[in-house]
């Protein structure tokens, strides 16, 4: 059903659709208003059969959760940020013990400094756990996204994280059209459990394992998720044929087919840049989008296909490996390694802790990758001269404090102030 | 003392240039009060104070102080402020919390700092709801409170963070409501001056999300009885008591947590000896 609708109740309706039995909830912004409308489905009776948990700690979140998985049940949490690296160790917990668990990330910036507002670092940061992770572009996409998280996630049984950019996504209302039960039943076969509590045949879960069989263990984890790489189009093409739309997929192109310069990126931003794009090819700037939806498994291959042909790429992506540059980036850099022909990765690192990525900057961006295409790293819209002046400050000054304070007071008192004032 | 030999500071000059960003009538502003009245009774230097906090509504109270301040990651105040402590045994210090960031997750960090008595005061902002997330039940909310997080109630029992404090070790335990800005200073300055790890709760009404919060004012009352030194005699008292009893309910004589610099070297040398002979 069509409805006008705020980003993180369409998402807990569409998760509600999906019949969690189990779900464990903690208040962390920006995903809090996901576990609040399922608190409400499930007080209202709209959610039945579904035990919801109110616990202390985004650690206990995950952790309940895959208790309940692993007695085979249907099990469900969401968290952003902080919360996810608090639970951290459960999350690797609950891959290496193939636990089917589906959890949204409301991605938001990671601390310090303390920032609420989005980017991916929280995402990017547990890429290398275990998880599958799928971006979702619009909140349509997050809403399908998860009803295929739950089947994806079940047929291999693996956890599976549905990214969904913070207050972009879950605070913006648009048009969702949120499906009807009947279809989601369709689509999704009942939780058919790997492991279950027998009392026939009782097993201890979380077994020491040795150096004999640890490798082996952590191949078949990776060896599942290149499983996913098949199973994450082929569920989406069935998810076309059910629900009648493009959701989900590994990528997804956009006006690629004579583009010189290609940019890649993941989550809500490709909106923007679609938009940029529409306005450079109608100036004769032959340019391309591919949109990356599944991050892990990353689908090398598939990348492949459609970079090669440009002379440039542009990977956009809000989100820093510090000391390193763009991960995302490093990724297509991995999708083209050994290809003869490929062509040059420009890495661009913006909307960290939630700057906005405007239109004008990208269309300056778009620009110098034909006329004066970078090597390393660039920082979108980076305020160079705030950066140079606290540069000179530490190095004039040993005792110089910490940086965020002094960037503040240096914004809020202007810029006229000479350097190391 | 260098109070002294300089002039003491006045409450006002405690406070920093940041406005608060708390609700209107939110009992937070009147425990910031508090704060700066402590400070200055205790003719301490405002840089001779360390407020250390977590994440959440009461935790924004080191960036309105003049004093040092550290805004540190979530249920983590109490351990951060363990380290501060040991590196600069000089400072005095105090930590600010709330029940959310304090006793959910920072739950175990308060039983383990209740047992190891550094000697640091440690203030628990309490409104029984997480009121920076807009209203989640947090570990002190009543059972039967209805919210989107906790449909139908949480049906728990609330946590009961004096008597843990107590059977944990704390050696200072008091209970102060955020209305009485004056008597709770003098509490602040009675549990800072008290060796070992210090506990006050303070009730500080969140008007926002539990407007019912309100009638505490009328609700609290003196403790009938002067504080003991009998953990044991404490715990039933407070066990029994309306929840509404304000003032210094425990003073403890446990020997606070000593620094061992030096030490480790000496007992190396001694085990050096033993191995020569």
């Amino acid at each position: 059903m069509l409805k006008q609708i705020e980003g993180s109740h369409a998402m807990a309706e569409g998760i509600a659709l999906c019949r969690p039995e189990v779900i464990c909830a903690y208040p962390i912004t920006p995903q809090t208003h996901i576990v609040e409308r399922l608190g409400e489905m499930v007080r209202t009776g709209e959610l039945k059969n579904c035990e919801f948990i109110n616990v202390e700690s985004e650690f206990t979140a995950l952790s309940v959760a895959i208790g309940a998985s692993a007695a085979g049940a249907r099990a469900y949490t969401a968290t952003a940020s902080q919360g996810l690296l608090f639970m951290a160790e459960a999350v690797y917990n609950a891959a290496g013990l193939g636990l089917p668990v589906v959890m949204t990330i409301g991605n938001r910036a990671i601390g310090a400094p303390i920032n609420i507002w989005n980017d991916h670092s929280d995402a990017m940061s547990m890429s290398d756990a275990g998880w599958m992770q799928l971006f979702a572009e619009t909140n349509q996409e997050a809403v399908d996204l998860h009803i295929q998280a739950f089947r994806l996630a079940e047929e291999l049984s693996m956890p599976t994280m549905v990214c969904v950019d913070g207050f972009i996504l879950t605070h913006a209302v648009e048009r969702v059209d949120v499906p009807e039960q009947a279809e989601v039943d369709d689509y999704l076969p009942a939780y058919e459990p790997v492991q279950v509590l027998d009392p026939n045949d009782p097993i201890s879960i979380g077994a020491m394992v040795g150096p004999d069989a640890f490798t082996e263990v952590r191949f078949l984890q990776h060896y599942k998720q290149t499983l996913a790489l098949r199973l994450i189009s082929e569920f989406a093409g069935e998810f076309k044929k059910q629900f009648g739309r493009d959701s989900g997929g590994l990528l997804r192109t956009y006006k690629i087919d004579d583009a010189e310069v290609l940019v890649v990126a993941m989550g809500s931003v490709n909106g923007t840049i679609k938009d940029t794009i529409d306005e450079m090819r109608a100036d004769g700037i032959r340019i391309g989008l591919v949109t990356l939806v599944a991050f892990r498994p990353f689908p090398v291959e598939a990348l492949r296909k459609v970079l090669v042909g440009p002379k440039h790429v542009v990977v956009i992506e809000k989100s820093l490996a510090v000391g390193m540059g763009g991960q995302l980036a490093l990724h297509v850099d991995l999708a083209l390694r050994n290809v003869a022909g490929a062509p040059q990765v420009h890495s661009v690192v913006a909307g960290l802790g939630g700057r906005p990525i405007t239109r004008p900057s990208l269309h300056r961006l778009f620009r110098r990758a034909l006329v004066q295409p970078w090597e390393g790293t660039h920082f979108l819209d980076l305020n160079e001269e705030v950066i140079a002046k606290e540069l000179h400050y530490v190095r004039k000054v040993r005792r110089s404090g910490p940086t965020a304070e002094n960037l503040l007071r240096r914004l809020r008192t202007g810029a006229q102030k000479p350097a190391a004032d | 003392m260098t109070a002294e030999v300089r002039p003491l500071c006045k409450p006002a000059e405690y406070k920093s240039d940041i406005k608060p960003v708390w609700c209107p009538g939110c009992g937070d502003y009147h425990v910031l009060m508090s704060f700066t009245r402590a400070f200055a009774e205790l003719g301490l230097p405002p840089e001779q104070i360390a407020v250390i906090s977590g994440i959440g509504c009461s935790s924004r109270i080191p960036a309105y102080t003049s004093c040092y301040g550290f805004h540190g990651v979530h249920g983590r105040s109490l351990a951060l402020a363990a380290g501060l402590k040991v590196a600069r045994s000089d400072l005095t210090v105090v930590v600010a919390s709330g029940d959310g960031d304090g006793y959910s997750i920072g739950g175990n960090h308060f039983i383990h700092a209740c047992r190891r008595n550094i000697d640091m005061t440690y203030v628990v902002m309490d409104n029984h709801i997480y009121g920076m997330t807009k209203g989640q039940p947090s570990p002190t909310t009543e059972p039967e409170f209805d919210t989107a997080l906790s449909p139908g109630g949480t049906g728990l029992r609330p946590f009961h963070p004096l008597v843990i404090a107590l059977a944990s070790g704390a050696n200072f335990v008091a209970r102060a409501f955020s209305g009485n800005p004056n008597e709770t200073a003098s509490i602040i300055v009675e549990a800072i001056r008290h060796p070992g790890f210090s506990f006050i709760e303070i009730l500080s009404p969140c008007v926002t999300f539990r407007p019912d919060e309100k009638a505490w004012k009328d609700l609290v009352h003196p403790a009938p009885v002067e504080a003991t030194n009998d953990p044991g005699k404490a715990s039933r008292r407070i066990m029994t008591d309306d929840g509404f009893n304000i003032g210094i309910l425990y003073r403890g004589d446990r020997r606070p947590y000593q620094l061992h610099m030096g030490q480790a070297s000496a007992e190396l040398a001694e085990l050096e000896r033993e191995f020569e002979t």
